[in-house]
């Protein structure tokens, strides 16, 4: 027996740490995908513990529906004055505006896949070579096959079935012209992993994930939170209630779920108890068995 | 889901990591399944999608294998082609499986699943016993030095639970094993559809005084699994802030991959042959007096010393081997041969280089764990030993030492892609 063990939060945390250095050396111009939630916030908090002392050796890239909780974006702004971080925006109204993405139409409407035009018009124009990624593999099963340097063809693609192996430590960032990688750094990690490591770090979080009253409407069984731009079905009532966010996306597709919890302590004596996983009230992947995979091949996050 | 939350208990969790390879047929999925469900980690939502997914394919019982089937290929064809990751606690342990199809011509993903884990779960058919499956899935483990080896001997109800069934396979599995290099083998019945040993003691097996599998799996002692004897930092970043505050900050990110550095080691930076002393070691904002494997952290040596990513820094007692002549086990990954007359780029900790394939001696039948005498072309799946040549030296450790600095892969310049994986000898 000898004192060198650390606990799996550590482990999670060196092994993160380790995959952002791994882009910061073998990539010119990465970009860290942020999009407000707890994950990419938590991506932040990591990529800063990796360089520590100097800065960012990369930008944040913030997608903007423009359908957002406006909690999201305050945080947003804070959090990057505070850590002295550059800033990317890319506006999926622009996409629409320009021609290139089509807004959706109907009660389902929803920015949410638009976004990947966006995404990929955004990577181009800033010729981003590699985005890292708050996803992990708990998240949903099309996930659960994703490498940690995951690449994508030159129209921004994922390949499956032809993914690169990943042994050991050793990660592959080799690329053509054009061809970018995404990366994601918290693979292995859970949500419950998450929000442990959120409370022992002592991470701040938007409001948006503690309880509060809102404005919300119940659709197929999913609470949604009720804004002027959300086409209401008759039958839909706004009612007022104590609700949290258990995931922050888009508003037209984050559910939110009856709360009352007030600290990261309550969160977790909730998650622990909840018998649903936290996608299971993301209305963008109960479209059908395959909706992320399909939307991971076409360039998703 | 009763579990209380103590923030306490949770610190002391450590993280194992298991493989398990087989086909539909072993049980395998019926146990991970077992596992999942029994320690309340899969999810009413996941549930309900399997149960509908079962029902429309026509199976008779949930089937569990379409939890870890990710792919629209993989369900359709009701097949695993890829490794699948899953995740489940128990308030001991945080556990990652590896879950890999078991047929040979997926030894490429049961060598992937099973690069990073600390145990091989090998699951045998007790109305089987050892077959050509067993070696391969057992000569893989020892092959790519997973620690611990549990062997599950399965499906105990279909032999009505006889001891002489399962000492008689653990004999058989023990003679074969004497050809192997594992550390830890141990066995248990069971009978993963049926949860006997499973989670819970079996009522129907009381000859049996030993552990349950997700007791083995939450007590086996992994806290010795790193090497902390031959200390090895592989440079893989230098963080120069150069801002008023850090002006004159030099730091060397990277990930400890062997032995123990503490503060005020005398050290020795390879290849230069420079030598200073450790002056701090930190995790972020945090100074820590001793940085041991698999922790990230950043070093600051004593005098300013050329140091940058792909160098080595060692305890100046105890050097790595260093050569350009490397003689290796490898694991070929790709549908294209490999080729003697094309250089390739080789990545090795955190150092790069290119490589020439100067010698193939020999490729291993992985059933029977004998040598093809006359065939040494290297195709998909094949494992060979091989010699290589490379453009810089590297500083290594033979495998069985050391899994990081043992390991590297190779990449084929034209398509990118990782063709080889190869361990150290």
């Amino acid at each position: 027996m000898n004192n060198y063990h650390i606990n799996h939060l550590k482990e999670l945390e060196s092994e993160a740490i380790y995959i952002i250095r791994e882009v910061a050396a073998q990539f010119e111009r990465p970009a860290l995908l942020f999009s407000g939630g707890k994950d990419s916030i938590v991506m932040v908090h990591l990529a800063r513990k990796a360089f520590w002392p100097a800065l960012l050796p990369f930008p944040l890239l913030h997608i903007d529906t423009g359908h957002n909780f406006e909690e999201t974006l305050a945080f947003r702004d804070q959090l990057v004055e505070k850590i002295g971080a550059r800033l990317v925006v890319g506006y999926v109204q622009e996409s629409i505006d320009s021609g290139r993405a089509v807004e959706e139409t109907g009660y389902y409407a929803s920015r949410n896949i638009l976004q990947t035009v966006t995404l990929l018009d955004t990577i181009a124009r800033h010729r981003f070579d590699a985005a890292i990624g708050g996803g992990r593999r708990d998240e949903e099963k099309a996930r659960a096959k994703e490498r940690f340097f995951s690449h994508r063809d030159e129209f921004g693609q994922w390949d499956p079935k032809n993914q690169r192996p990943e042994l050991w430590n050793i990660f592959n960032g080799k690329k053509k012209q054009g061809e970018h990688f995404r990366v994601f750094p918290l693979s292995n990690w859970t949500e419950m992993d998450i929000w442990q490591y959120i409370y022992l770090d002592g991470i701040e979080l938007p409001e948006l994930y503690f309880t509060h009253e809102r404005e919300a409407f119940n659709r197929d069984g999913v609470w949604l939170a009720y804004a002027p731009f959300m086409k209401m079905k008759p039958d839909e009532k706004v009612e007022v209630l104590r609700v949290r966010c258990r995931t922050i996306g888009d508003i037209t597709c984050t559910g939110l779920t009856l709360s009352m919890a007030e600290t990261l302590e309550d969160i977790i004596r909730e998650i622990a108890a909840t018998r649903v996983t936290e996608r299971g009230s993301r209305a963008d992947d109960l479209r059908s068995e395959s909706a992320m995979e399909d939307r991971k091949r076409e360039g998703y996050f | 889901m009763e579990k209380q939350f103590s923030s306490q208990a949770y610190l002391d969790m450590e993280l194992l990591r298991f493989t398990t390879a087989g086909s539909v047929d072993d049980g395998k999925s019926t146990l991970i399944g077992r596992l999942l469900y029994d320690s309340k980690s899969i999810f009413e939502d996941q549930l309900d999608a399997v149960k509908r997914a079962s029902l429309q394919r026509g199976n008779e019982h949930i089937n569990l294998a379409l939890l870890t089937d990710g792919l629209r290929a993989e369900r359709e064809q009701g097949i695993t082609i890829d490794v699948a990751y899953r995740y489940f606690a128990t308030p001991k342990r945080k556990f990652i499986i590896a879950d890999t199809p078991g047929h040979i011509q997926y030894t490429r993903n049961m060598v992937t699943g099973a690069s990073t884990a600390n145990v091989a779960i090998i699951l045998i058919d007790a109305r089987n016993g050892v077959t050509e499956q067993t070696h391969r899935h057992a000569y893989i483990a020892s092959l790519l030095q997973i620690p611990h080896m549990i062997i599950c001997i399965n499906k105990m109800d279909l032999v009505d639970y006889q001891e002489d069934v399962y000492e008689g396979i653990k004999k058989q599995f023990n003679t074969f094993a004497a050809r192997l290099e594992v550390r830890d083998i141990r066995f248990v019945p069971i009978s993963a559809l049926k949860g006997d040993n499973v989670v819970d003691r079996s009522n129907s097996m009381r000859w049996y005084n030993g552990a349950t599998l997700l007791h083995l799996l939450e007590t086996i002692h992994i806290a010795s699994d790193h090497n902390f004897t031959d200390a090895r930092f592989p440079v893989q970043y230098v963080i120069r802030p150069q801002s008023d505050q850090h002006h004159d900050f030099r730091g060397y990110a990277g990930r400890v991959a062997g032995g123990v550095f503490s503060k005020g080691d005398a050290i020795t930076v390879l290849p230069s042959g420079f030598t200073s002393k450790i002056k701090s070691i930190h995790i972020s904002g945090q100074e820590i007096n001793e940085a041991f494997p698999p922790l990230s952290v950043t070093l600051t040596l004593e005098d300013d010393i050329d140091v940058g990513r792909g160098d080595m820094i060692v305890r100046e007692n105890n050097l790595p081997l260093t050569g350009q002549d490397i003689d290796l086990m490898m694991c070929w990954m790709s549908e294209r041969p490999l080729n003697t007359q094309t250089r390739y780029i080789l990545m090795h900790t955190t150092r790069e280089a290119r490589c020439l394939i100067r010698e193939v001696s020999y490729k291993v039948n992985v059933n029977t764990i004998e040598r093809i005498p006359d065939d040494v072309q290297v195709r998909l799946n094949d494992i060979a030993r091989l010699r290589i040549r490379t453009t810089q030296p590297l500083f290594f450790d033979p495998y069985r030492k050391n899994r990081k600095t043992g390991s590297l892969v190779i990449i084929d310049e034209a398509s990118n892609n990782t063709v080889g994986v190869g361990m150290i000898i």
